[in-house]
């Protein structure tokens, strides 16, 4: 099963002819993803990467029946990329693009609550690395490679994070069923605890490692729903413990703004849902495999 | 991005925000000269750094007479301000904003912020003004108001009359308090604000609605379409180790320790200053070269790390997904090579060909420390530091 992708997600990739889009598609197509189209404004009708390319999302979706969409369209324009796909039917969209201002996504949230919840878009992103269920699908920027496929959900704000955490995981020999990057911007697709339903509800996950930063409010909720909500166990680790107040760290979203924001407090929060802590970074791939461990023996 | 309190009220006056008449000295001389354009009998002289609390760090100076407002000016400017914001270097004030001294019958704290749960810009106001809001959040919590707006219709007249009213406002004031909170309601949308600060909004004596001070922060990644905004920004009040680095497009925040720190990704490299203080190091700053590490980066990065004159090794952690580690471990070689650099460095490289990495690395000639694991990495570079020390 695995959450939003597998083999047979059919994809469209927007921004598809410029040099980032050309070149994470033939990626993601040699990973073995379903890329049936692309699209960039005013080359409909071309061909690229034996694929056809089209002027709209809704035209897209027409001809293709295309449900995923990924967007590598330039910050002044993201924002706009995404409504479209939201608005012409895209079941689940990543947003790779870095940069796109906070209140442009303010606004792309404030659009997608127009539609129905059930036949509302899910946007993972901006600033992410994308999602890959292993071994079946690839909607992303990672190298498809150092994910293992099994039965650990991942979710995590950054990129080569979670890439050092699934390789973890595959050197001990755990798999991983989908890894899901929720990005660095302070306003976001879906947060922490969008994604733990999912995995709660995905029969072929089995424990789910958070990767959280500071700031933001998102992990704190997530524990809160876990606790009231979840049957799985769930290991965080919280990165920036060393990191100053007030300072941004890299990601649009990495500051400590407000109580509760802070690493030190998030892992306190954390713990007091239950949910596993990793000490350090190096031990993500130890803890997991140690909750696995109790949960089978229970 | 940050700007300075006159640039702000600049900016909030343009949108029917009501500010006490003053104007910028850059001299002694040209302190006076502008009290005197401003007429009245007292004037503030405020230093202007990108910092609150100003005045309990004696920053902000009650004048009466020429000779006040020369020995106030003399006194600030050339100096570096600490307040507790700015740690312990403090800030170097350039520039004097002289202003007409106000009569203040009611101090009102008023501000906007991304709210980051509801992901709506959101209004708070307290009656408690002139303090600033953590104390206000600690000791009178019961006089926080706060209203979120919808971003679909923007901020509407009865939300900024129920914020006025519920600031116990007298019924004359409401519709001056209207037009500024909506006015500054539109400075934060329009221009792309991520915060709006006005403490104190005060309400004279003469019964005026008047921003006595204000602070304005900007989204970096809406300066793009904010070319005014961008022009506002002032290099003197950034550590000038993160200026060189925002200036060749790397993300870098300065820290007080003596490792150098190199990584690809915000994440992970937040993550590999939590590992190196588990080890029991210090890490001399943030540094997130970006996903890519080609080696014009890597060396630009080296440049930029070497500039912190405590530094006594250099961390390198990168995990190399669609480039390659070989290439990355040649980017490393070469900038090392190429910048003659003598203190001990620790290169982790992981991800793809990483054997390949590792052995360019080790056969490199130089003094390149190899490590396994973000562990061994921190470990290695926390020793190289203490043995330099």
């Amino acid at each position: 099963m695995a959450i939003f992708i597998n083999e047979n997600t059919s994809i469209l990739i927007q921004g598809f002819t410029g040099r980032i889009g050309t070149f994470h598609a033939q990626e993601m197509i040699d990973y073995g993803s379903n890329v049936v189209g692309g699209v960039t404004p005013g080359k409909g009708g071309s061909t690229h990467l034996g694929r056809p390319v089209f002027n709209t999302v809704k035209g897209a979706v027409q001809e293709t029946g295309a449900e995923a969409s990924i967007v590598f369209v330039p910050p002044p324009f993201a924002a706009d990329a995404i409504m479209e796909a939201a608005d012409a039917g895209i079941r689940y969209c990543v947003c790779i693009t870095d940069g796109i201002p906070a209140q442009d996504m303010i606004r792309v949230k404030r659009y997608m609550r127009r539609y129905k919840k059930e036949q509302r878009m899910i946007l993972t992103g901006p600033n992410c690395a994308g999602t890959i269920s292993p071994g079946k699908a690839m909607l992303g920027i990672m190298p498809g490679h150092i994910y293992m496929p099994g039965r650990v959900g991942i979710v995590g704000r950054s990129g080569t994070l979670g890439y050092e955490a699934a390789a973890q995981l595959k050197e001990l020999g755990i798999g991983v069923s989908t890894s899901v990057g929720i990005g660095g911007d302070p306003i976001n697709g879906s947060s922490h605890r969008d994604i733990l339903e999912h995995f709660e509800n995905d029969p072929d996950t089995d424990a789910i490692l958070m990767i959280g930063e500071i700031g933001g409010p998102q992990e704190a909720e997530a524990g809160m729903w876990a606790k009231e909500n979840m049957k799985k166990p769930v290991v965080a680790y919280i990165a920036g413990l060393s990191a100053p107040k007030g300072r941004r760290m890299g990601h649009a979203g990495a500051i400590v703004s407000a109580f509760g924001e802070s690493a030190a407090e998030k892992v306190e929060i954390l713990k007091g849902c239950g949910v596993s802590i990793a000490p350090t970074p190096s031990e993500m791939g130890a803890t997991i495999a140690k909750v696995l461990q109790a949960r089978k023996a229970a | 991005m940050d700007i300075h309190e006159y640039q702000a009220k600049e900016l909030l006056s343009r949108f029917g925000v009501a500010v006490p008449r003053g104007g910028l000295a850059y001299s002694p001389e040209q302190a006076v000269y502008r009290a005197n354009e401003i007429g009245g009998s007292k004037w503030a002289v405020k230093a202007q750094i990108h910092s609150g609390a100003r005045g309990k760090a004696g920053g902000i100076k009650l004048c009466r007479t020429d000779n006040d407002i020369e020995e106030a000016a003399e006194s600030l400017l050339g100096k570096r301000l600490v307040t507790v914001q700015t740690g312990p270097t403090g800030k170097l004030v350039s520039r004097l904003y002289i202003e007409e001294a106000t009569d203040i019958d009611k101090e009102i704290y008023l501000s906007f912020v991304m709210d980051r749960a509801a992901e709506r810009i959101v209004v708070v106001a307290s009656a408690a003004g002139g303090m600033d809001i953590e104390e206000i959040s600690h000791s009178r919590p019961d006089t926080l108001i706060k209203v979120q707006v919808d971003p679909a219709v923007g901020m509407q007249g009865f939300q900024a009359r129920e914020v006025a009213f519920g600031l116990g406002i007298e019924p004359e004031l409401i519709s001056k308090m209207e037009r500024t909170i909506l006015g500054a309601y539109r400075a934060f949308r329009d221009l792309d604000a991520t915060m709006v600060e006005i403490n104190p909004l005060v309400i004279t004596k003469q019964k005026n609605v008047v921003a006595l001070d204000a602070k304005m922060s900007f989204d970096e990644n809406a300066l793009f379409r904010r070319p005014h905004i961008a022009e506002l920004r002032d290099k003197s009040q950034e550590d000038p180790r993160e200026t060189y680095a925002s200036d060749r497009g790397l993300a870098y925040v300065g820290l007080e320790g003596d490792i150098g720190c190199i990584v690809n990704g915000a994440g992970l490299a937040m993550a590999t200053l939590d590992m190196i203080k588990l080890a029991g190091g210090d890490p001399a700053n943030f540094l997130d070269i970006g996903g890519g590490a080609s080696p014009e980066r890597v060396t630009k990065s080296f440049k930029a790390v070497l500039r912190d004159k405590n530094v006594k090794a250099i961390l390198v952690n990168v995990f190399a997904g669609i480039n390659r580690c070989d290439w990355v471990a040649k980017g490393v070689v070469d900038a090392v090579k190429e910048l003659e650099i003598k203190m001990p460095i620790v290169v982790r490289l992981a991800g793809t060909n990483v054997e390949e990495g590792r052995r360019i690395i080790d056969t490199s000639g130089l003094t390149v420390i190899s490590a396994e694991s973000l562990a061994d990495a921190a470990a290695k570079a926390v020793a190289a530091a203490k043995s330099a020390a």
